[in-house]
């Protein structure tokens, strides 16, 4: 039974270390970036390993969550009889919250956990020690591409989530339900502002593309090089992207919104 | 996947985003209907201007005109100064009036502008004159119940005589 003191003192230093570590991986990112624009085909290969892979659960997701988003809203809805708000609402929520944010949840559980997989196992096979014998600097390889495809990748995959979201809910509202649909889109476009919100949508998930992409490329690069560490490092990628896209979420909700 | 594929592939991706970029700005939002288009800025002064919120509509008979771009108040009159921008090819007569209005019962607030009969327009940076301030709800209660109890004190006045 060590002293609670000393307890503590060592889980502060134990913190401040991972978090220093963490802070000079993201800059040797950065640093490497420009080098990893040069070299664009690595970054081609990632935008499509990590982007074009990920469409097919993101437009579904997209799809189904404006389809229900419609139909619930439409039941509140329809008491006051304010049924044509409903695009703008399912709009606002789709381009402002819930696109950027599902669609980083998704992508940290499609796309996260295979870069922590893939650079995890380079690690356990000491492939990226083999490239730093042949002077190559993994970093600059094999990193910063995938770093830069996550980023690029994520706002696109953002964008489809709530296009098809609205399509959905266009589906749902006009076509089954009845809603009219000169007011779904008047309205729609009335209220919502293209910098305001849809350009803020953006830079969230910028943002949150940078967080996802970060913490599973650290994840992989960090972890043990066994499978039990590929796997708790795979895990840990979801879990701490996932509430790093939530909080950051919040805070860039009161930056953004804040005022009516 | 050979190298061109690869590409194709990651183009057509990236097409897809910037198709509904388009879809978003465009169809979802008010990219199309203004900040495209020359305005000029109007100001109006009212004594309440109740709910209203910086980029609500201001119509004339219903018809979308312009939007509110600023809302201030003045430190010596104590009046809320509105901004508005209006498009170009909307011209009001000088002594046109400006109310705020709501849409329906529980809906927003805009500015209604009813244009009177002078022969000069308004041009950019003029004040509207006459204004007719929001109804504040509170206040019309407050007016109700009043002139209530008014009622009833000199309806029991005039018994008693």
């Amino acid at each position: 039974m060590t002293n609670p003191i000393t307890w503590l003192g060592a889980g502060t230093l134990n913190w401040l270390r991972s978090m220093g570590a963490a802070t000079y991986f993201f800059v040797d990112l950065l640093k490497n970036s420009p080098a990893a624009v040069r070299r664009f085909m690595l970054v081609v290969a990632q935008i499509h390993a990590i982007g074009n892979l990920s469409l097919v659960i993101i437009l579904a997701s997209g799809v189904a969550v404006g389809f229900v988003l419609a139909l619930q809203m439409y039941y509140a809805l329809v008491t006051y009889g304010a049924t044509e708000s409903l695009g703008l609402i399912v709009n606002l929520a789709l381009v402002r919250e819930l696109g950027p944010v599902v669609t980083a949840l998704l992508f940290a559980g499609r796309a996260g956990t295979s870069l922590t997989a893939e650079i995890g196992l380079m690690k356990a096979g000491e492939q990226l020690a083999a490239m730093e014998m042949m002077a190559i600097d993994p970093k600059s390889r094999v990193l910063a591409p995938r770093f830069l495809g996550g980023i690029v990748s994520m706002p696109i995959l953002a964008i489809l989530f709530s296009t098809v979201g609205i399509l959905g809910a266009y589906v749902v509202a006009v076509l089954l339900i009845g809603v009219d649909e000169g007011n779904f889109w008047s309205i729609m476009q009335g209220r919502v502002d293209v910098w305001r919100d849809v350009g803020n949508g953006i830079v969230k998930s910028a943002v949150f593309g940078l967080i996802c992409t970060f913490v599973a490329l650290y994840q992989g690069y960090e972890t043990e090089a066994t499978p039990e560490g590929v796997a708790y490092a795979t895990t840990r990628t979801v879990v701490i992207s996932s509430l790093g896209v939530l909080g950051m979420d919040f805070i860039l909700t009161a930056l953004m919104f804040s005022t009516p | 996947m050979s190298k061109k594929g690869i590409e194709t592939l990651v183009g057509a991706f990236v097409l897809l985003g910037i198709l509904g970029l388009l879809f978003l700005a465009l169809k979802a939002a008010n990219l199309a209907s203004f900040s495209s288009r020359d305005t000029y800025t109007l100001q109006a002064r009212f004594d309440n201007i109740g709910g209203l919120k910086v980029r609500a509509p201001v119509r004339s008979a219903g018809v979308t005109v312009g939007r509110v771009s600023g809302i201030s108040l003045d430190g010596k009159t104590y009046q809320g100064v509105v901004t508005m921008e209006l498009e170009k090819g909307f011209q009001f007569p000088k002594d046109t009036s400006a109310k705020i209005l709501t849409a329906g019962l529980l809906g927003d607030q805009y500015i209604g502008l009813e244009p009177g009969g002078d022969e000069k327009n308004l041009i950019a940076g003029d004040v509207i004159k006459q204004t007719q301030s929001a109804v504040v709800l509170e206040n019309l209660i407050g007016q109700f119940l009043f002139n209530k109890a008014a009622d009833a004190g000199s309806g029991e006045g005039g018994g008693k005589k």
